[in-house]
């Protein structure tokens, strides 16, 4: 337990599931209300921004694509974090982490696909091209899918945890390589507009409501991650208690 | 009721493994089969059952009326494994082999109570105890009436507690007239059985 | 009867199934595609319907080793075997089939849509590939219980029942691609080749569980 000190007391802490749960009941509300408050008002920005001129009103799209977008990576990134937690500091709740990260995960690199597809056909006349971009997130989602397919296959969530950390650990170095080969391969998505050395190259009409949806989804995220780990804990209590009523029912 | 068996033998691969077997059964009546291993124990229990053909020798049901009148439709077979799906709760599986296997004698729930396991009813299966999952195995025989049980090695893995049970639920059996061939390399608590000692 | 669909149907979708899997193996196998032939959306578009065919034989083929086996490792092949007078085990077959088809590859045909647009298919050809593989797949299911039935016994059988089985499915794939692109190219006509598939999988409903029955009863040892 001398790893857990050293990371600091709120690690320890959150080690205990109990603590864990007790803690999580009581942020839940209010991580969930600023993200929905979040999200409101980054839409209610959003619909009053001004128009592209190219683009049109379709251009609206973007303040839920990106943050899904953004969301698809952060949530592997999480997993991947996890995923060492539960390698190297044995965390008891790195893996239930890692676990309830990969449904949510997925479900928002669908959505990121799902809406720029949509976003895709006015603009480049079809749902979906072989581009770089497109081509990476789509193996993204293959990957959390190949997670939760694990984590199904697996019923010892103990030996489940080593696995889909391995597993998770691999995706996240493989990313990068994904990413860069099909960037070679070929490319018809945008560069990155927002992030770069020199700045923002979008307006700032346009960039203040996509920073406030990004943070709101974000929150939105980490709220579900909270309540699927609190889920994910009583499963396994229920599991548990079911093998003792399982041994109990002998006696008695 | 009779079961009759007369100058039975059976082969696998090729191979005779046991040649010459005769006994006759009535009601009440068991049979143990003993032996060593590779005797053909396992071999004759299948070939009794219908699993594997016979090479020579006759298999008859008698006096079953038309209820039972076949050796196949008389019995129930009882493998060395459990044949319940871990994944799916007890009662789903008793459910589905009731459903199986002809009318009904006892309800589910009735025949979780004779082997006294009821509280698990909705626990998967493979939670159990390699105990607990033998006698669910037992409440499936329970479930439609079959006269014959055939019961291969049914004591694999138990320890003396569920031996005993499971004695208790075969002595049961026989006392309603029922039949019983069980294969065994174990004394299994049945006094007044016949025996059957395989060759090795 | 009922109850063993019921049964095999909730196997394969419960934890631990294998029908998640074929999915996910059907979306990579369309998925690596076009990193093989290149992002050129006309030829996607044209050989679309073909991958598609060849992705859900592919996954239909996963999981059918295990159609026996796991009964015949737990001992639940025995009891069905014993239960076979008034029990007719060919119809148990063609049920397991049927269950089997419903848990593993129906969702396939359900997510082919979806991948068709990954292919630019024109909605067209899309729902004309999605038609035939709903009305040609349940064949591949009939003739691979006669391969698993085969290969039951066999410790690692299942590369070999795919060995087996896919010279067999030849015939269902080739009417179910015709059928296909004649729903895509105009001068060829549809309902040919598709009655064809259909009477294809007809045929071996019959056949299929009948020949896998028989193998199970000599292969029980």
């Amino acid at each position: 337990m001398n790893e857990n000190v050293a990371t600091g007391w709120s690690i320890t802490a959150l080690a205990n599931p109990t603590r864990f749960i007790s803690i999580a009941d009581k942020v839940i509300p209010w991580l969930g209300g600023l993200a929905a408050l979040a999200i409101a008002v980054a839409l209610w920005m959003g619909f009053n921004a001004p128009e592209d001129y190219q683009q049109g009103v379709t251009v609206r799209i973007m303040y839920i694509h990106v943050p899904f977008a953004w969301l698809a990576m952060f949530g592997y990134s999480m997993m991947a974090a996890s995923a060492l937690g539960t390698l190297v500091w044995r965390h008891p709740l790195a893996d239930v982490s890692v676990k309830a990260a990969a449904p949510i995960g997925a479900a928002f690199t669908l959505l990121a696909l799902v809406t720029g597809s949509i976003w895709g056909k006015p603009m480049w006349g079809t749902w979906w091209v072989w581009d770089a971009r497109l081509t990476s997130v789509f193996v993204l989602f293959l990957m959390y899918l190949g997670l939760i397919a694990l984590n199904r296959a697996l019923d010892d969530p103990s030996r489940a945890a080593k696995a889909s950390a391995v597993l998770a650990l691999i995706g996240f170095v493989n990313i990068p390589i994904i990413k860069f080969s099909v960037d070679w391969w070929n490319t018809l998505h945008q560069p990155a507009a927002v992030f770069r050395m020199d700045g923002p190259t979008i307006h700032a009409s346009l960039l203040w409501p996509l920073m406030i949806s990004a943070l709101g989804f974000t929150l939105l995220f980490l709220t579900l991650h909270l309540m699927a780990m609190r889920t994910e804990i009583l499963r396994r209590r229920v599991t548990a208690m079911r093998r003792l009523a399982a041994r109990r029912a002998d006696k008695g | 009721m009779r079961l009759v068996v007369e100058t039975l033998s059976g082969e696998r691969g090729g191979e005779t493994i046991f040649a010459g077997v005769s006994f006759a059964l009535g009601a009440g009546e068991a049979l143990l089969v003993t032996g060593p291993n590779g005797a053909g124990k396992t071999t004759l229990m299948r070939v009794i059952a219908g699993l594997l053909p016979a090479a020579t020798g006759t298999i008859r049901f008698e006096g079953g009326g038309e209820a039972f009148p076949d050796v196949a439709s008389a019995l129930h077979f009882l493998g060395p494994v459990n044949a319940m799906k871990a994944a799916l709760t007890v009662r789903e599986n008793l459910e589905f082999w009731q459903s199986l296997a002809g009318p009904r004698h006892f309800q589910v729930c009735d025949a979780m109570d004779l082997v006294d396991l009821r509280r698990t009813a909705d626990l998967p299966f493979g939670y159990l105890s390699t105990g607990q999952k033998r006698r669910i195995a037992i409440a499936r025989l329970y479930l439609n009436y079959r006269p014959l049980w055939l019961l291969d090695e049914p004591t694999s893995g138990l320890d003396a507690d569920s031996t005993a049970a499971l004695a208790h639920f075969m002595r049961e059996h026989l006392g309603d007239g029922g039949m019983i061939v069980a294969s065994t390399h174990l004394p299994l608590g049945l006094d007044d059985a016949q025996t059957l000692e395989m060759g090795g | 009867m009922i109850a063993l669909f019921l049964r095999d149907v909730k196997l394969g979708l419960r934890a631990g199934g294998g029908a998640l899997v074929g999915i996910l193996f059907f979306l990579a196998v369309i998925a690596v595609v076009p990193f093989g032939v290149g992002p050129d959306l006309n030829l996607l578009a044209r050989i679309g319907p073909a991958i598609l065919w060849i992705g859900a034989l592919l996954a239909g083929l996963l999981g059918l080793d295990r159609l026996f086996q796991a009964d015949r490792e737990d001992g639940a092949l025995d009891v069905l075997l014993v239960h076979a007078p008034g029990f007719n085990l060919a119809l148990a077959v063609l049920v397991k089939c049927l269950a089997h088809w419903t848990a593993a590859i129906l969702p396939l045909v359900v997510a082919s849509p979806l991948l068709g647009l990954f292919m630019n298919m024109t909605p067209q050809g899309i729902g004309a590939t999605a038609l035939t593989l709903l009305v040609g797949t349940p064949a591949i299911a009939f003739i691979g219980a006669v391969g698993a039935a085969v290969a039951v016994a066999l410790p690692r059988g299942g590369l070999l029942v795919s060995v087996v089985i896919l010279p067999l499915v030849i015939p269902v794939l080739i009417f179910g691609v015709s059928a296909a692109y004649a729903a895509v190219n105009d001068p060829d006509p549809f309902l040919p080749p598709f009655l064809i598939l259909a009477a294809l999988t007809l045929f071996f409903a019959v056949i299929g569980p009948a020949a896998a029955a028989l193998a199970l009863h000599h292969g029980s040892d």
